[in-house]
């Protein structure tokens, strides 16, 4: 059986656990983008809360994706909700680096002078530190989000979501006919997932900086 | 006799702001980066605080604005305690300037200049207009620069940018912290100079930092020198500060060249001419040897037709040569128009080959010369006048019992 007839064949099916693995992705980029530049601006402004977030942030990303589902399963159970939870702590330590990285990076000068015209600190924050630390930000959270459809595939160990159902149920059957076409069809996916990703977060950049700071 | 004209500084006017027992202790440091200043700064001048790095003048600039809390003391604005109000509610009422700009790259011209009337409150039309206007006052083509951002402008184009900013709410005050320090020096004079003739018309209340003593000459028309912990050393306007230096620290800080900086201060237009014999270019010999010796001076200034300065002849050239009187003599390039400085006339004698430099008005006619002798007696003049004048002040404060700080 060829990719071909296995993609005629299971096409739709194939097409709804895309959807499926690409809506876990997007939740779990939200919710990691949320905490993680949540954090970045709890934490820029003073060395020892910043390097206690980073250092956190650091030991979730080399926890093994395996143990860190199973590890869940316990306190979880097993389905979406252990899925996104390690996903999402996958997804922090680019984003809050970039976040603080990025905010750190604002001329002190400007910020210097918004406060000197009697801007306060959420103005501040909200109308010159974030928006000129944005593209940074937004690298860090493109990076997150394709460290996260990758590790993704591995949230169907507890039965989460996604194209990582087919790659296992592939392996399960190794030497079978249909295992090679649903294990590369399913890969190929999360391929296509990566690309869509890189491609919206290239627009979204484009869309979201002031042309005055664009490169 | 040369007249030294008096500027206005010297009649005391309202305070605008008032710093009265001012100090900034800095957690961890032994010694107070303000060491409890009081000041007055007059409203509608320009008072400059300068002084050697690390004497503090930027930090009690700060104070003005709370971008520093102060450790104790008051802040006086237009008669009103500002030490304790909200500190952005104070801040909008308060232009500022500082030498990066600080012009917010991710918004157009026009937005970094509407940031404060925005906060204000103020309706979008009459927030377009007031941009505008800002623009044309700073120099720059609202149509070209309106909707630019700040990376696509000059250095001297941001700073502009960067001053309309500050004005844009019409504050009384503006704080601008070594404004012209990072622009190269041919486009500094010419910012310093459009600024003055701004200063002319919009007569704000500013409070300059500069380390540069020639700029606080220029631009001032009080300064106070600062020495460590911000004690002022000596507050005055530039003219006595140069003619009779309060102590040695001040002498020092001025520096040697006190009597030629001082010539930055008076204007050609202030002192009289001295006039030379003239001749047209048409002029027959007998005629110009005539008025050569009808004068004092060894040579005879050529005019053409619109009374314009052409050459220099003396009368040993009229007598060896006899080539038109355009063509002998030395070319009078050296001229000034009356605005300019002693400094400049100066400046023009020594590149001239002729020790004397003619003045000229609008048109370019000849009104009469600026000689060696009249700059150098200016001097004298202008450091006895001070000299007399401040210790007449000492006396009337000793009367007074008061002391100055």
């Amino acid at each position: 059986m060829t990719i071909l007839d296995y993609l005629a064949a299971q096409g739709g099916r194939l097409l709804g656990l895309t959807i499926e693995h690409a809506i876990l992705v997007l939740v779990s980029v939200t919710i990691s983008t949320i905490i993680g530049v949540t954090l970045g601006v709890l934490t820029y402004r003073t060395e020892r809360p910043r390097r206690t977030a980073l250092a956190i942030t650091g030991i979730f990303l080399t926890i093994p994706s395996f143990a860190l589902f199973g590890l869940l399963v316990a306190p979880l159970g097993l389905g979406a909700t252990p899925a996104v939870i390690a996903l999402v702590m996958y997804g922090l330590l680019p984003i809050v680096r970039n976040t603080i990285t990025g905010l750190r990076s604002v001329d002190p000068a400007i910020v210097e002078s918004a406060q000197g015209m009697g801007m306060g600190r959420y103005r501040r924050l909200l109308r010159i530190e974030l928006p000129l630390a944005w593209p940074i930000i937004l690298t860090g959270v493109r990076v997150a989000a394709v460290i996260i459809v990758g590790i993704a595939a591995v949230a169907a160990v507890v039965n989460g979501p996604g194209l990582g159902k087919d790659i296992f149920r592939a392996l399960a059957r190794v030497g079978t006919p249909t295992a090679v076409p649903q294990a590369v069809s399913a890969v190929l996916g999360i391929i296509a997932i990566a690309i869509l990703i890189d491609f919206f977060f290239m627009i979204v950049a484009r869309l979201t900086t002031s042309r005055g700071i664009r490169a | 006799m040369p007249d030294v004209t008096t500027t206005a500084a010297s009649q005391p006017t309202e305070s605008m702001i008032s710093l009265q027992d001012l100090s900034k202790i800095f957690p961890g440091q032994p010694k107070p980066a303000v060491d409890s200043i009081d000041m007055e700064i007059p409203a509608g001048e320009i008072v400059i605080l300068v002084g050697p790095s690390g004497c503090g003048k930027t930090t009690t600039m700060r104070l003005i604005n709370r971008l520093i809390e102060p450790t104790s003391g008051r802040i006086i604005l237009e008669g009103e305690d500002v030490t304790k109000v909200n500190p952005d509610q104070l801040r909008r009422r308060i232009g500022y300037v500082i030498q990066q700009v600080g012009l917010f790259p991710h918004h157009t011209i026009s937005d970094n200049i509407a940031t404060v009337p925005r906060m204000l409150g103020w309706d979008e039309k009459r927030i377009r207009s007031r941009v505008d206007e800002l623009l044309a006052m700073v120099g720059l083509d609202p149509g070209t620069y309106r909707d630019r951002y700040p990376k696509n402008l000059s250095g001297g184009q941001r700073q502009r940018a960067g001053v309309a900013r500050a004005l844009s709410a019409d504050p009384p005050v503006m704080l601008m912290d070594e404004p012209f320090g990072a622009i190269d020096p041919i486009t500094r004079d010419r910012l310093q100079n459009e600024f003055l003739r701004l200063q002319q018309t919009i007569r704000k209340t500013i409070v300059f930092v500069t380390h540069d003593i020639d700029e606080a000459i220029k631009m001032g028309d009080r300064i106070a020198i600062l020495r460590e912990g911000s004690k002022i050393a000596q507050y005055d306007t530039p003219e006595r500060i140069l003619a009779a230096p309060a102590d040695d620290f001040v002498a020092d800080f001025i520096g040697a060249g006190a009597s030629l900086k001082r010539l930055g201060l008076t204007r050609v237009r202030d002192i009289e001419l001295i006039p030379w014999p003239t001749a047209g270019v048409d002029a027959t010999r007998t005629e110009v040897l005539e008025a050569l010796r009808g004068s004092d001076k060894g040579a005879v200034l050529i005019l053409d037709d619109q009374r314009r300065p052409v050459r220099w002849v003396g009368g040993r050239e009229i007598q060896r040569s006899d080539r038109p009187l355009a063509e002998i003599g030395l070319p009078s390039d050296a001229v000034v128009q009356p605005h300019a400085t002693l400094a400049d006339a100066l400046n023009e004698m020594l590149k001239s080959r002729f020790g004397c430099v003619a003045v000229v008005d609008g048109s370019g006619a000849y009104m009469g010369s600026v000689e060696f002798g009249t700059v150098s007696s200016v001097i004298q003049e202008l450091r006895r006048d001070a000299r007399e004048r401040s210790r007449a002040e000492a006396d009337e404060l000793h009367a007074a019992g008061a002391v100055n700080a």
